[in-house]
């Protein structure tokens, strides 16, 4: 299955910049003569206030529907595809679960989810080299193809990155950052706003600690150095190592958000 | 503090800046014709994830076809406060040291350095 066409971009090319027909009285808006020689006219609006009410509908639908809408971000490569895969192989078919994967230009990851019988709805952003994240517009258009009916829990793999997407709430109920033992220690503390964001982080790859010289307690001190008390599950989504409180974790938050 | 490199995130910076020249056009009061923007003051929090010098390459560049060509992005810098939710004292982070600076308690509240808000815009007389 393929969503692809909602990069900003292609909204920008066709979008004019028209005043709209349907905006506010604005004349009776709060005008000021700045000594410049400028008139001021206040705005005071968010910038991302189109996504983040895009994001409070999405929420609405998804707790009208039952679904828990968990979304997994972390840097290229850490390791969430494998989490995923490993993960409904754990819960499924207890959990009914769906996934949404956003892939800058392959069905790689796609491919692999389809694989543990979910459904898997992928999202290419496009020719420009992609999106760098998933937004709320996305979410709402892909969810659309899936039947939340049938979903108790909805796992939405983000764009490999951790910075923009920290910024674009797309409607979940929880986040969760994957950073792997091949990255540096300190990627918490270059990254601040991402596990602050976060409800759960995950140190992944502990299979290979042997063969390096990480170390884990440093990266553990930075993650709750920037989010004092989260969650952080070290394990091996290669091996299952470790995976089980992760589970565990996952159960729980649903459990919570259940009326 | 901040992650981006100019170049790196570009297309987020983008993406926001398209968001940007959206608002400010529909800002421009309805009967006013052929006005030309000067200034679009932008308030951004140093927790943001943008970088802001890549975010006025980003607003120079697309700002062209539209009636903020020309207008200067004006990028106020909000400093990261946060509040002690135990012992209430209030200080400026300045590091990615997210607990009281006082007592040490890790449950705090950010009060700005969030921020990622068009304040106002200005137009030539
Ligand atoms: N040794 C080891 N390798 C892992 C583990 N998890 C993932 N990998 C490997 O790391 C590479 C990237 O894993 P993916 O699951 O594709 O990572 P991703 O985060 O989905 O990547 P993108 O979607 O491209 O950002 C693959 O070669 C995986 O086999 C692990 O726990 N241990
Ligand atoms: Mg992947
Ligand atoms: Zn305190």
């Amino acid at each position: 299955m393929q969503i692809s066409g909602f990069n900003n971009f292609k909204y920008c090319h066709h979008h004019e910049f028209h005043k709209p027909h349907h905006t506010h009285a604005k004349t009776g808006g709060h005008v000021e003569v700045k000594k410049s020689g400028t008139r001021e006219i206040k705005v005071v609006r968010r910038v991302l206030d189109v996504n983040e009410k895009m994001a409070r509908q999405n929420r609405e639908l998804f707790k009208e529907k039952g679904v828990f809408v968990l979304n997994v971000m972390s840097s290229p490569g850490s390791g969430k595809t494998t989490l995923l895969e490993k993960t409904l192989d754990e819960i499924m078919p207890e959990i009914k679960c769906a996934v949404i994967v956003g892939d800058i230009c392959t069905t790689n990851d796609a491919d692999r989810l389809v694989k543990t019988g979910a459904p898997v709805v992928q999202i290419n952003t496009d020719e420009f080299g992609g999106d760098c994240h998933l937004a709320a517009h996305v979410i709402e258009k892909s969810a659309g193809s899936l039947d939340l009916d049938a979903v108790d829990l909805l796992i939405v793999e983000n764009i490999g990155n951790l910075v923009c997407p920290a910024e674009f709430d797309i409607g979940e109920d929880a986040r969760v950052v994957v950073l792997s033992v091949t990255e540096g220690e300190d990627k918490p503390v270059k990254y601040p706003l991402m596990f602050r964001e976060c409800d759960a982080a995950i140190l992944n790859k502990t299979d290979l600690l042997p063969y390096l010289d990480y170390d884990r307690e440093l990266a553990v001190k930075y993650i709750h150095q920037v989010h004092p008390d989260i969650p952080v599950f070290e394990l091996s989504a290669k091996t299952k190592e470790g995976i089980g409180p992760w589970i565990d974790w996952i159960k729980g938050m649903m459990s919570r958000k259940k009326p | 503090m901040r992650a981006g490199v100019l170049g790196e995130f570009i297309l987020h910076e983008m993406g926001i800046a398209m968001q940007i020249i959206e608002i400010a056009t529909d800002s421009i009061p309805d009967d006013m014709e052929n006005v030309i923007v000067e200034r679009v003051n932008l308030k951004v929090g140093k927790l943001a994830a943008v970088v802001p010098d890549s975010l006025r390459f980003c607003f120079d560049i697309i700002a062209k076809d539209t009636p903020l060509k020309g207008a200067k992005l004006v990028i106020k810098e909000i400093d990261v406060v946060a509040r002690c939710n135990d012992c209430h004292t209030e200080w400026t982070i300045t590091e990615p040291v997210f607990s009281c600076k006082k007592c040490k308690s890790g449950s705090i509240e950010i009060l700005s350095g969030r921020e990622l808000d068009i304040d106002s815009i200005e137009i030539a007389e």
